[in-house]
C-alpha cells in the first residue's frame, strides 16, 4: 500500500508517522529519504509511533515514510549457517563490503544470498501428497548440516512437478503443489515474522539432556532439549565464557549464538574462534553449524530488541527441519534494557526500576518458545526437533532480586546462578552448587546410557555439599583444626568435589570438554575416598594422614593428568585409593 | 543533511537549565548543530534532541544561563557537531568541545567527522593479543593490559588513581616493539590540579608532543561533558584507524560524565530509571567505550583507559556495574590497602582482564603466565579467610599451612602489588617475583601450578624470603 506519509517528530529511536492508518501495527516500515528500516509500534488516530533499528541522526520532521504491507520477517532459507548477522538479519559480511570498517545505515540487503545457487536433490516425487512442513529436497548447506526444503506452513494437497537433481538459486521455483485454492509455486526461501513463534506440531516432554561437557553442569545441573535455562550473574563472574562453552561443546545440532548488546572484541572472538574449533564429535569446524547474531551494545538498541525474536524464528525453522538447535543469548538484560529504553521514549508509565509493566510477559514470550517437537511427513516418517533456549542474565551489581533476574525464574527450569565470590577465587565455572537448581528429569536417559548411577552418585555429591556448607559456618569461627575427625574428613572430601571436580578450566586442553563416562568416574572416585576415608578413621587411622596422603594429591590433579581416552587409569587410581584406605 | 546553513529563528518558548525550545521551526534534523546567539552578542552551541513539525528541543553546551526568550536567536547549522581531526592535533591543549584552549588557532588540515562515529562493524575487527607491559606488577601479571583493550579504573575519592594513569602513560609499552604511539586525554568535569597534574606529567616526561587533551574542567558547564569523550574517540578513530597510531585514551572522570547525563535528561522530564539515571545509560556508555579496539585494514589501535570514582566506594553503583559490564575488565583500587600505604593500591580479587588469556603464556610472555595467575589469585583470595579466622582465634592457634598463608598475604601486598612511582619491572621480573610470594606457601597448596613447574620455579625460590 503507497500511502503519503510523512515524519511530524524525532526521538532518538522512536520517530512518528503521519497518515498511517492502513498500515498495521508491526508492520515494517521504511523511514527517511534514506530508507532506515522500522517498525510500527504503536498506532493512535492515524499516527503511527515507529522503532527505527539504525540511527536516526540527521532525521527531519516532513521526509517520507512509507509501509511495507508486511510484518518485521526473517528470511528462512540456506546460506543462514556459517553467516553472520546484525538483529534485523542484515549480513555484517556484506554490509562490511559496501561500507567498510564502519557500519553505515541505510544499506539494505537481504540476509540470505539471492545469487548463490545451491545442489538441490528433491526427495519427493510428482503426485506425492503434501502436508504442512514437508520436505521436498535437501541441500547440503555445511559439511554438518543438511538443509531440508520444506513445503511452506498452510499448503497442503498434492505435488504436481518436482525439480530434477541440479543447482538453483533460492527464489527458483523448485516445486508447484496443486491445492484447494489452486496451483502454487514454492522455492527454497520464504519469510516469518519474527515476533510469531513458529508453531510446534506435537510437543515432546523435554527428558532428554544436553550434554554440554562441562561437569557442574551435566552432572549437578543438567539442561534438557527443548528445555530453557539462564546464567544469572554480575560482570566478571564467567557468563561470557561458559556461553561460550556451551556453544563449542553441546551435544546438539546447531547453535544460534546471539550476542545482544555485547562487546564488539567478543564477538571477534568468536568470530576468529568458531571456524578453527573442531566439533568434538564431527571433528568439523564449529562454525559448520552455527549462525551467529552480532548486535554489540553499541548498535542500535531497537536492533538489538529485535534480535533475539530473529535468533529465536531462525531456530525454530531448523527445528522443523529435524534439528536439535540450541539457542545462546548474550545477554537477555540488554534486551531487557532495550525494552525499557523504547518504553521510556514512548513516556509509558515504568513499573520496577523503570521497566515496562509488560517486562515479564515479553521474558516469558520469548522463553516458552523453547521446545521439543515431532513432526509427522505426509509418508508417515517422523522427524524430531528441539529448541533449547540458554539466556545469559546481567543483574545490576550481581543483585538476584532484580526484575529481569526474577522475572526470568518464573519461566525457565534450569537455573545456573553465577557467584562472585568463587570468580574472585578462579574458580570457574563459578556456577554455585547451592542457588542453583535444574528441574528438568533425565534420570532416565542416563540410566540407559551410562554405566555407573548417575541419579545416585548425584544425590550423594549434593548432600556431601550440603554438609559442607554446614561446617564451613563452624570452621569460620574456629578453623578447620577444630573439627572431629568424621567432619575433617567431610571438608576434605567436599573440597575434592569442588576444587578437583566442579572447578573445570575452559581454556585448559585437557579439561575443557570432559566426556561424560570421564565424569562419573572422577566423582565415583572422589566419594568412594569419601566413604573409604569415614570407615579408615573410624577404624582408628589418623586424619592427617589420611588427607595428607599422595592419593589425595593425584585426586586433585586428575582432571588434567588423565585424558578421556585413557579411562583405564581412573580403574587403577581407584583400585589404589581402596588399597591405601582398607589396608 | 543539508547543507544551506544560517536558518535562524528568533523567540524561545522555554528555556530551563541546559534545555531551551523553539518553536514553528522547519527543515530542522535530529541531532542537527545549532549556534545560540545570546543578547550579549557571545554565541553557545548545542545540538537538537527532539524535533517535530512544530518544535525543537535542544540542548545548550554552556547551559541556558542568562538566555532571554526575546533576545535570543537560535541559527541551525545543517549538520551534526563534527570535528576536523587529524595528526596536526597531536600536542595541542582543546576545551571539551573541541576549541583551542592554548592561545593558537586550529589546523587548517583535517577529516571532518562527526563525534557521534558509528560502530565498527564486528567482522572487520581484529582480537586483541599484544600485551602491553606497564611495568607493574599486579598489572602486568594478574590483568594484563591488551593493545585495544578498554580497562577501566575503578577508584574512590583520595585515591591515587590519576597517579596510576599517569605511570601506566609513562611506561606503558609493547613487549620488543617501538612504535607511533600517541596519548589522547579527555577530562570531564575534572578538578584544576587534576587537569594541571596531568598536563605537568606529560610535559616532564616529553609525552605532551604526542599527546593532545581535552579539558572540560569542574566548573566547565556540564553539557559540555557529553560531548568530550566523544571529540577525543574521533580523533583516536583518526589517529589509529587512518593514520596507524597506537592510541591511549585516558577518560576522567566517567562519574562526572554520567552525573552530567543524568542532569541533561531530568531537565527534558524523562522517565528515571535506577538512582535517577537514564534508562539508556548503558547504551550511552556503550557508544563511549565502545569506540576502542583493533581492525583489520589498520596497523592502529585504540587502548582505552577510563577512570571512574565509585560513589560511596560502591561497586554496584549504576556508573562502575554498567561500565564494568561493557569494559573488558577492571582494576579495582582497595581503600583498605591505600591505608597500608601500598602503592599502586590495586585489589587483584575484584580486578579482572577480560582479554588477557589468549595474550599471555607460551612466547607471549612466558609459560608458566597463566597458572602462576591463576594460583596468586586463587591463594590470595583464602587469604582473607584466614585473616578473618586470625581475628577470631587469634594468629597463633592457626595450622602451619595457614599462618604461611598469613606471610604470605602480607609478603604479597607489600613486595608484589607494591612498588616505586617510577619503579619498572618488565614480565619476567614480575613473575619471578611471584614466584618468590608463591614460596611462602607449602608446595602441596599450590593447585593452579604443575609439578614441573614447581620443580622448575618453586624449589628455586621457597625459602629466599624466610630470611628476611
Amino acid at each position: 500500500m503507497e500511502s503519503q506519509s510523512v515524519l511530524l517528530r524525532v526521538n532518538g529511536p522512536v520517530v512518528f508517522a503521519s497518515n498511517m492508518g492502513m498500515a498495521g501495527l508491526g508492520e515494517q516500515v521504511d523511514v527517511g529519504d534514506e530508507k532506515l528500516t522500522g517498525e510500527i509500534i504503536a498506532l493512535e488516530n492515524d499516527v503511527a509511533t515507529i522503532q527505527v533499528y539504525e540511527d536516526t541522526i540527521g532525521l527531519k520532521p516532513g521526509e517520507p515514510v512509507s509501509a511495507c504491507g508486511e510484518p518485521l520477517s526473517v528470511w528462512l532459507g540456506p546460506g543462514i549457517l556459517r553467516s553472520i548477522y546484525d538483529g534485523i538479519q542484515r549480513p555484517l559480511q556484506k554490509l562490511y563490503e559496501y561500507s567498510g570498517t564502519f557500519l553505515e545505515r541505510g544499506l539494505s540487503t537481504p540476509g540470505i544470498d539471492l545469487e548463490k545457487r545451491w545442489p538441490f536433490t528433491p526427495v519427493k516425487q510428482a503426485g506425492s501428497a503434501i502436508v504442512d512442513l514437508s520436505v521436498l529436497g535437501e541441500v547440503p548447506e555445511t559439511e554438518l548440516i543438511t538443509h531440508r526444503v520444506m513445503v511452506p506452513r498452510g499448503i497442503t494437497g498434492s505435488l504436481t512437478w518436482i525439480a530434477e537433481a541440479g543447482e538453483y538459486t533460492v527464489t527458483d521455483v523448485i516445486a508447484k503443489v496443486a491445492t484447494a485454492d489452486g496451483e502454487r509455486e514454492i522455492s527454497m526461501l520464504h519469510k516469518w515474522p519474527i515476533r510469531k513463534p513458529r508453531p510446534i506440531a506435537k510437543r515432546l516432554a523435554p527428558r532428554i539432556p544436553v550434554i554440554t561437557g562441562q561437569r557442574v553442569i551435566d552432572f549437578l545441573f543438567p539442561a534438557a532439549r527443548g528445555g530453557a535455562c539462564a546464567i544469572p550473574g554480575g560482570f566478571g563472574t564467567g557468563k561470557t565464557v561458559t556461553q561460550h562453552q556451551l556453544a563449542k561443546w553441546s551435544d546438539v545440532d546447531m547453535i544460534v549464538y546471539i550476542g545482544c548488546g555485547e562487546r564488539g572484541n567478543e564477538m571477534t572472538q568468536v568470530l576468529e574462534e568458531f571456524p578453527v574449533l573442531k566439533d568434538p564429535r564431527s571433528g568439523k569446524p564449529i562454525m559448520e553449524r552455527t549462525a551467529l547474531i552480532a548486535n554489540t551494545s553499541n548498535m542500535p538498541v531497537t536492533a538489538r530488541e529485535a534480535s533475539i525474536y530473529t535468533g529465536i524464528t531462525m531456530a525454530e525453522y531448523y527445528r522443523d527441519m529435524g534439528y536439535h538447535v540450541a539457542i545462546m543469548a548474550d545477554s537477555t538484560s540488554r534486551w531487557a534494557e532495550a525494552l525499557r529504553e523504547i518504553s521510556g521514549r514512548l513516556e509509558q508509565m515504568p513499573a520496577e526500576e523503570g521497566y515496562p509493566a509488560y517486562l515479564a510477559s515479553r521474558i516469558g514470550e520469548v522463553y516458552e518458545r523453547a521446545g521439543r517437537s515431532e513432526i509427522v511427513d505426509s509418508d508417515g516418517s517422523k522427524r524430531e526437533g528441539s529448541v533449547t533456549i540458554i539466556g545469559a542474565v546481567s543483574p545490576p551489581g550481581g543483585d538476584f532480586s532484580e526484575p529481569v533476574v526474577t522475572h526470568t525464574k518464573r519461566f525457565v527450569r534450569t537455573f545456573w546462578g553465577l557467584d562472585r565470590d568463587l570468580a574472585s577465587a578462579r574458580h570457574f565455572p563459578s556456577i554455585h552448587w547451592n542457588t542453583s537448581y535444574s528441574e528438568y528429569d533425565v534420570s532416565a536417559w542416563y540410566a540407559e546410557h551410562v554405566d555407573l548411577p548417575w541419579a545416585e552418585l548425584r544425590e550423594r555429591a549434593k548432600a556431601l555439599l550440603k554438609e559442607d556448607e554446614q561446617l564451613q559456618n563452624i570452621v569460620k569461627l574456629i578453623g578447620a583444626d577444630a573439627l572431629p575427625d568424621k567432619q575433617r574428613i567431610t571438608i576434605e572430601s567436599a573440597r575434592l568435589v569442588k576444587e578437583a571436580f566442579l572447578q573445570q578450566a575452559a581454556f585448559s586442553e585437557v579439561d575443557s570438554y570432559c566426556p561424560l563416562e570421564k565424569q562419573l568416574a572422577m566423582i565415583d572416585i572422589i566419594l568412594t575416598f569419601h566413604s573409604l576415608a569415614l570407615q579408615a578413621s573410624a577404624d582408628g587411622q589418623p586424619v592427617h594422614k589420611i588427607v595428607s596422603s599422595p592419593l589425595v594429591e593425584e585426586i586433585h590433579r586428575m582432571k588434567e593428568a588423565i585424558p578421556a581416552a585413557e579411562m583405564e587409569r581412573f580403574v587403577d587410581l581407584k583400585r589404589r585409593i581402596e588399597a591405601e584406605l582398607k589396608g | 543533511m543539508s547543507s544551506e546553513s544560517g536558518r535562524i529563528y528568533r523567540d524561545l518558548q522555554r528555556a530551563a537549565g541546559p534545555i531551551i525550545v523553539v518553536e514553528r521551526v522547519t527543515d530542522v534534523a535530529f541531532g542537527e548543530l545549532v549556534e545560540v546567539l545570546c543578547g550579549d552578542g557571545t554565541i553557545r552551541r548545542g545540538t537538537v534532541l527532539d524535533v517535530s513539525t512544530e518544535r525543537a528541543v535542544i540542548q545548550v553546551f554552556e547551559g541556558a544561563e542568562g538566555l532571554s526568550l526575546r533576545n535570543t536567536a537560535v541559527k541551525f547549522l545543517g549538520k551534526a557537531l563534527e570535528l576536523a581531526v587529524s595528526p596536526a592535533l597531536l600536542g595541542r591543549v582543546l576545551s571539551g568541545a573541541g576549541r583551542p584552549l592554548d592561545g593558537m588557532p586550529l589546523p587548517f588540515e583535517g577529516e571532518t567527522r562527526s563525534i557521534y562515529g558509528s560502530a565498527i562493524n564486528p567482522v572487520d575487527r581484529d582480537y586483541p593479543m599484544d600485551v602491553i607491559e606497564t611495568g607493574m606488577s599486579v598489572i602486568d601479571t594478574m590483568n594484563t593490559l591488551v593493545r585495544g583493550q578498554k580497562l577501566p579504573i575503578f577508584s574512590g575519592n583520595g585515591l591515587p588513581h590519576n597517579e596510576l594513569a599517569a605511570q601506566i602513560a609513562r611506561q606503558a609499552r609493547i613487549r620488543g616493539t617501538d612504535e607511533n604511539f600517541a596519548v589522547v586525554f579527555a577530562a570531564m568535569g575534572v578538578k584544576h590540579d587534576d587537569a594541571t597534574y596531568f598536563r605537568e606529567e606529560l610535559e616532564r616526561t616529553g609525552a605532551l608532543a604526542n599527546a593532545t587533551m581535552f579539558l572540560n574542567l569542574a566548573s566547565d558547564p556540564p553539557e559540555e561533558r557529553l560531548v568530550t569523550p566523544r571529540c577525543a574517540l574521533t580523533l583516536a578513530e583518526e589517529l589509529a584507524f587512518k593514520h596507524d597510531y597506537h592510541v591511549l585514551v585516558i577518560l576522567t572522570d566517567m562519574t562526572n560524565y554520567c552525573e552530567a547525563l543524568r542532569e541533561m535528561t531530568s531537565a527534558r522530564g524523562e522517565v528515571p530509571s535506577r538512582k535517577g539515571y537514564p534508562g539508556y545509560l548503558y547504551s550511552d556508555l556503550a557508544e563511549i567505550y565502545e569506540r576502542c579496539g583493533r581492525i583489520k585494514t589498520s596497523k592502529g589501535s585504540i587502548t582505552q583507559l577510563p577512570i571512574l570514582t565509585m560513589p560511596n566506594d560502591d561497586i554496584t553503583h549504576p556508573i562502575p556495574d554498567l561500565t564494568g559490564y561493557i569494559t573488558e575488565g577492571q582494576i579495582v583500587l582497595d581503600r583498605e590497602l591505600h591505608q597500608k600505604g601500598v602503592y599502586p593500591p590495586i585489589n587483584p580479587l575484584p580486578s579482572l582482564s577480560r582479554i588477557m588469556k589468549d595474550a599471555i603464556g607460551g612466547e607471549r610472555t612466558r609459560e608458566d603466565h597463566p597458572n602462576v595467575t591463576n594460583q596468586l589469585y586463587s591463594s590470595y583470595a583464602s587469604v582473607g579467610n584466614i585473616r578473618s579466622l586470625a581475628a577470631i582465634v587469634g594468629a597463633e592457634e592457626l595450622t602451619d599451612s595457614d599462618q604461611r598463608h598469613l606471610r604470605f598475604g602480607d609478603a604479597f601486598e607489600a613486595k608484589f602489588v607494591g612498588q616505586g612511582r617510577d619503579e619498572r619491572r618488565t614480565i619476567e621480573q614480575s613473575l619471578t617475583r611471584a614466584w618468590e610470594m608463591l614460596g611462602l606457601l607449602p608446595h602441596d597448596a599450590l593447585h593452579r601450578v604443575t609439578p614441573e613447574q614447581i620443580e622448575q620455579y618453586y624449589e628455586a625460590s621457597s625459602g629466599v624470603d624466610e630470611e628476611e
